[in-house]
């Protein structure tokens, strides 16, 4: 049974090997160099004529016809990871610390949102009257997008960094809020009469009772809040700009740097990844067999 | 604590007029329910579904208000839910992401809160030693068997030493040989702690095993208590050698009778208010007549 899985793993793991292989193959032969296929139908005197009218057919070997090669990606990788928090001013900063702020600025969002949206949560969840109260609120407010909030932040709160909190906080607190409330109110009934015949105080019946019952519920909330968290921070920072991964993205494309780009691009997947393995085991952690 | 010896006319615990009606309902699902409990003793209650047993065990823990009547635990008026009454749940009721020993220590904790730790883990050790599952005590609910995960609930229920028990059909759910040891167990335990209980229960040898009176109930609606049946077998009976005591058989019949032919006969109220006691166990056979 379990030497089955792993050989299924050691498979999975050895095609996923090949896709990458494959990938790279058609990237590699995509962006091989056209010069010399477009020099081949020209004679020796036709290029050194188009060569003095600044035209060099040629050339196309040496230059890239717009999109990176692997080795060009390489180095551009190398590079970057070479020096990651490197700062020659506003407009060039490494990817580290392009990533510090990023993460900064959804790290304080999400952990507002979790303040207000679990306690929240709970209220609601425990109080069908407060449920059915703020359901039209909650019902309107959270089909917004974020960035629509954009402006209205940038102007009450005049300042970009906060308003790019402002709005992961507005993205992360409704799976939070809805989620919590849900576990919450499907805590089982006779956990809770279990407490009511033990006599338990309404705060140990909170903290012991309730939140353990309902943790897989609220964790799943946390980690889809993140997901979208990290979505949204990129289009964030692209808007207000300063710092930041996604301004970090916009800036490169600006400089038509498009191996920066391809880089950022990773990056972002990579560390999207991580934030939501370290809620998966979040959620390994709490959850029970029933 | 010198309550060995209760007046006849005040029991330990003591059911008045209880009724109870759903909003909606014409009829209230019962009503009249009239019974005692003396201090130490086994009671079960037995009628068909829906008459109402459970009901009368959530209000006699405190979980939920009766349309009219009064319990009276102790002189004292059951207003809500009490450390005073242990409850032993339908479906166990454990948290399965606590262990064992942390399950029982959250009722001892609720119970004692001022305890050490120290104090707190000798008083679950020793419950959970009661039930048999010492080697079990570190595991969490999912990694026990049915009959593991009642006997925790009945140990949960024991350790914090409740002035009487209320089971509610604990063993519905397990099989026959499982039952069979674990109902050994909860009268040895009974026996040894003289523990006031009562108890919900659909198996009538499990009644007439375990309880000194059997409360009968009519159907619903309006069911009420219709006879109380004394088991009038030795308190020390055993499980191997009921079947060959003369009066299981009365006993047993008498029971079977009832919930067969005359308890649908006494739905809609007409089953005495006051119940009348009977000892079918002492009546010579073919006189199924009332003894009191």
């Amino acid at each position: 049974m379990n030497n089955a899985n792993a050989r299924l793993n050691a498979r999975a793991a050895l095609m996923s090997v090949v896709i990458l292989v494959l990938l790279l193959a058609v990237w590699h032969v995509a962006t091989l160099p056209a010069g010399g296929a477009a020099a081949s139908g020209l004679t020796a005197e036709q290029i050194e004529y188009q060569k003095l009218l600044g035209k060099d057919p040629t050339a196309g070997a040496k230059q890239n016809n717009g999109f990176p090669t692997l080795t060009q990606m390489r180095e551009a990788i190398v590079s970057n990871l070479a020096h990651p928090f490197y700062d020659n001013g506003p407009n060039d900063k490494g990817i580290g610390i392009q990533l510090a702020h990023s993460l900064m600025r959804v790290g304080l969002g999400f952990g507002l949102a979790a303040l207000i949206a679990i306690p929240l949560g709970f209220v609601i969840g425990m109080s069908p009257l407060m449920y059915r109260a703020l359901d039209p609120f909650i019902q309107v407010l959270k089909p917004i997008s974020p960035l629509a909030w954009m402006p209205l932040a940038l102007y009450t709160i005049k300042d970009s960094s906060i308003s790019g909190i402002f709005v992961i906080f507005i993205c992360s607190v409704w799976p939070m809020l809805l989620n919590t409330a849900f576990g919450v109110a499907g805590v089982r009934r006779e956990w809770l009469n279990v407490a009511k015949t033990l006599e338990v105080t309404p705060l140990r019946k909170a903290f012991e009772v309730i939140l353990p019952a309902a943790a897989p519920t609220i964790v799943t909330g946390m980690r889809i809040s993140m997901g979208i968290a990290w979505l949204v921070i990129v289009a964030a920072e692209m808007l207000v700009g300063g710092t930041g991964i996604g301004y970090f993205v916009w800036n490169e494309w600006n400089n038509l740097s498009l191996t920066s780009v391809i880089f950022a691009i990773l990056v972002i997947g990579v560390v999207g990844m991580v934030l939501d393995l370290l809620f998966a085991q979040l959620q390994k952690a709490v959850s029970y067999v029933d | 604590m010198s309550t060995d010896r209760v007046p006849a006319d005040a029991p330990f615990l003591r059911v008045e007029g209880l009724a109870k009606t759903y909003p909606g309902a014409p009829e209230p699902v019962f009503d009249s329910v009239n019974f005692g409990i003396a201090k130490g003793e086994f009671v079960c209650i037995i009628g068909h579904s829906g008459c109402g047993k459970t009901t009368i065990l959530n209000v006699l823990a405190g979980l939920e208000q009766a349309s009219a009547g009064h319990v009276f635990m102790d002189n004292r008026e059951v207003a809500g839910p009490s450390l005073e009454r242990g409850v032993v749940f339908q479906g166990h009721a454990l948290m399965p992401w606590l262990s064992v020993r942390r399950n029982i220590a959250f009722a001892v904790r609720s119970k004692w809160p001022a305890w050490p730790a120290a104090q707190i883990d000798a008083q679950v050790e020793k419950y959970v030693a009661m039930v048999g599952l010492a080697g079990a005590i570190d595991k969490k609910p999912s990694a026990l068997s049915g009959g593991m995960k009642q006997r925790v609930g009945i140990a949960r229920a024991f350790a914090i030493e409740p002035r009487m028990l209320l089971l509610d059909e604990p063993f519905g759910a397990l099989d026959a040989l499982t039952r069979g040891t674990i109902q050994d167990e909860l009268l040895r335990i009974c026996a040894q702690t003289h523990q006031t209980v009562f108890m919900i229960t659909h198996d009538v040898d499990e009644a007439i095993l375990l309880a000194d009176k059997i409360l009968l109930m009519s159907n619903g609606p309006q069911a009420r208590v219709a006879e109380v049946v004394r088991n009038t077998m030795r308190r020390d009976r055993q499980r191997a050698s009921l079947h060959h005591d003369p009066q299981y058989y009365r006993i047993r019949n008498h029971l079977v009778d009832f919930l067969v032919a005359r308890s649908k006969d006494l739905s809609h109220g007409k089953a005495p208010a006051v119940p009348p006691v009977v000892e079918p166990g002492l009546v010579a056979d073919e006189q199924p007549a009332l003894a009191n």
